[in-house]
């Protein structure tokens, strides 16, 4: 087993997801057949090959640090769940 | 002739022989759409009341004698993966139910600019993921040469609905395939372009370094058409690349004289679908018999691209889908103990099944400890999968092969079984990986009357060659003509 229902629990943590007990049971199932597949990529020796991120070469851009227009306010915040005075609202993360 | 028939390139010139309105259009559009979409399912909102404005926008300038471009008053799709101001934009997903942006994708904004007219958005699987439209939070669209099939995916509302005629074209996006298997499955035209062609910008991320917007049309003309409007640079995407657009109806020539195409072995493997290996090898020998130079290449490390791209993809992902977090936008659990807990009930409640398998598997390879195993791996053999590519095209001007190993499958088949769902793609993720442009094409069909597709692959920025092979194929065969029968 690559994967049981701890790993399962801890990745679900990091990933902030609740999970029911079907979902962990079947995930941990469904990730061992996954990763088991992946580990395919082991047939191939790689330690002199360079990753690729970008398929095309990628730059940085720059641009001048000047003032221009942005979203304004009232349509960013037209989709929160909750707004106020202007800010999102999010339960108290201070006490 | 049935108007709801026409490609754009034929109603383009109906408009400015003043023989038909797009008010006309789009009405005869939405009429066809109350009476099939009941069975296809194509789409997840109409927009009829901006539709009509369009139209009459259109016709209006048309009246006045005005120049204008080829999309003017054209109606079509869009998947729901792409950022439409105040229209509603969920990208499949019940986390995004109610999202109406507060801008255009880019591709959104150059469309409206060329005049077209916006019929409304259609389904695909949630955020992209998936092969069959099956994991779409909004229902299931189906094939319209078989109600029983899917209509593939990620992008099966825009090929359905082009493939039924409930739209004159549409785009897609294409990750792993997710334009290309579609139009394969539907018996329609779907580009993919070399990553940095189009613009990003406002296009719901799933994999950022894979993603690319692309058009899928009922011929290879209205794919150029498409093309010349969505492609070029754009400041806000600094992925997408500064060179010079060509004008792409310029690469649609009828010959194939004197053209090298290669045929990578390793695409026509044992156990293949016998109807598709049938009409993709009858396609390469017509292309031989018209005169280009037929030839096998390999590309030694396509077994490996699945495995790769999964790694890849579902990684990037757990990190762009970071976002949906019940703050900003979308969806927020009720009921919940503290931000931490707020967000986890959030993702759970808001998310599919599918979803959530790769967020857990992108955030597993991401992990400490497993991070160069998986993901630094993944990243080197990606980068053998396109010196593959590379070492190909010096030789060849561009690579024929079945879009998908078979047509399209049952409703329900692969659903329990995530890794058959994902071989699926394993023709159409090389592609993505090595970040080159592919097109599939309608080829032929099997006993049961579903539709296959042929696969031309160029090198990066070549658009213009596979777009040409594309072209001489359908210009001396008729299967991009066929339509199934739906009342």
């Amino acid at each position: 087993m690559k994967i049981g229902v701890k790993d399962v629990e801890y990745v679900a943590r990091l990933a902030r997801l609740t999970l029911s007990d079907e979902e962990r049971d079947e995930f941990a199932v469904q990730l061992n057949d996954i990763l088991t597949y992946m580990d395919k990529l082991n047939e191939l020796d790689t330690k002199e090959v360079e990753p690729t991120s970008h398929a095309v070469p990628v730059k940085n851009v720059f641009r001048a640090d000047g003032v221009r227009e942005s979203l304004p306010r009232e349509p960013s915040l037209g989709n929160a769940p909750e707004a106020e005075k202007g800010f999102y609202k999010v339960p108290r993360i201070i006490e | 002739m049935e108007w709801t028939r026409l490609t754009a390139h034929e109603a383009h010139e109906k408009l400015m022989k003043k023989s038909l309105s797009s008010l006309e259009l789009t009405q005869s559009l939405y009429h066809w759409i109350k009476n099939v979409d009941s069975k296809v399912a194509a789409y997840l909102t109409l927009t009829e009341e901006e539709a009509y404005q369009q139209a009459q926008w259109a016709d209006e300038r048309i009246a006045k004698g005005e120049e204008v471009p080829e999309l003017t008053g054209i109606p079509l799709a869009l998947k729901d993966i792409l950022c439409t101001k105040s229209m509603r934009t969920t990208c499949g997903s019940k986390i995004l139910e109610y999202f109406r942006p507060p801008y255009d994708a880019t591709v959104v904004r150059r469309l409206r600019e060329s005049g077209a007219v916006f019929l409304g958005k259609v389904n695909m699987d949630e955020f992209a993921m998936g092969s069959s439209t099956e994991n779409s939070g909004f229902g299931i669209t189906r094939n319209p040469w078989d109600f029983n099939r899917i209509p593939g995916g990620s992008s099966g509302g825009s090929a359905a609905a082009v493939a039924a005629d409930e739209c004159i074209a549409s785009l897609g996006s294409d990750t792993g395939g997710s334009v290309r298997q579609p139009a394969a499955c539907c018996g329609v035209v779907g580009l993919k372009p070399t990553y940095g062609r189009v613009s990003r910008f406002g296009l719901v991320a799933f994999a950022s370094s894979l993603d690319q917007i692309g058009p899928i049309t009922k011929d290879v003309t209205d794919c150029a058409i498409l093309m010349n409007v969505i492609s070029g640079h754009d400041a806000n995407d600094s992925t997408s690349v500064d060179i010079e657009v060509p004008d792409y109806k310029r690469a649609l020539i009828n010959d194939v004289k004197g053209m090298k195409l290669g045929i990578p072995k390793e695409y026509f493997v044992e156990g293949m679908d016998r109807d598709v290996e049938r009409a993709v090898w009858e396609a390469i020998k017509l292309l031989e018999q018209w005169g280009a130079s037929i030839k096998e290449v390999s590309l030694p490390h396509t077994e490996y691209a699945v495995a790769t791209y999964y790694i890849i993809c579902t990684a990037e992902a757990s990190s762009n889908l970071a976002r949906y977090d019940g703050v900003k936008y979308g969806h927020r659990a009720r009921g919940y103990d503290g931000l931490i807990d707020m967000y986890a009930k959030t993702r759970a409640e808001g998310f599919g099944p599918e979803v959530k398998r790769r967020i857990m598997l992108g955030t597993y390879v991401l992990s400490a400890g497993y991070y160069d195993a998986y993901y630094r791996k993944a990243q080197q053999v990606r980068t053998l999968i396109k010196e593959d590519f590379d070492r190909a095209f010096e030789g060849y001007d561009a690579l024929l092969t079945p879009t998908s190993p078979t047509p399209a499958f049952v409703i329900g088949e692969k659903v329990k079984d995530p890794l058959q769902m994902y071989l699926s793609d394993i023709f159409t993720i090389p592609v993505n990986l090595a970040g080159i442009p592919g097109v599939s094409i309608p080829c032929g069909f099997n006993g049961g009357g579903l539709p296959i597709g042929l696969q031309i692959i160029g090198k990066h920025f070549d658009e213009e060659k596979i777009l040409r092979v594309a072209y001489t194929y359908e210009q001396r065969t008729d299967w991009h003509l066929k339509r199934p029968q739906l009342s």
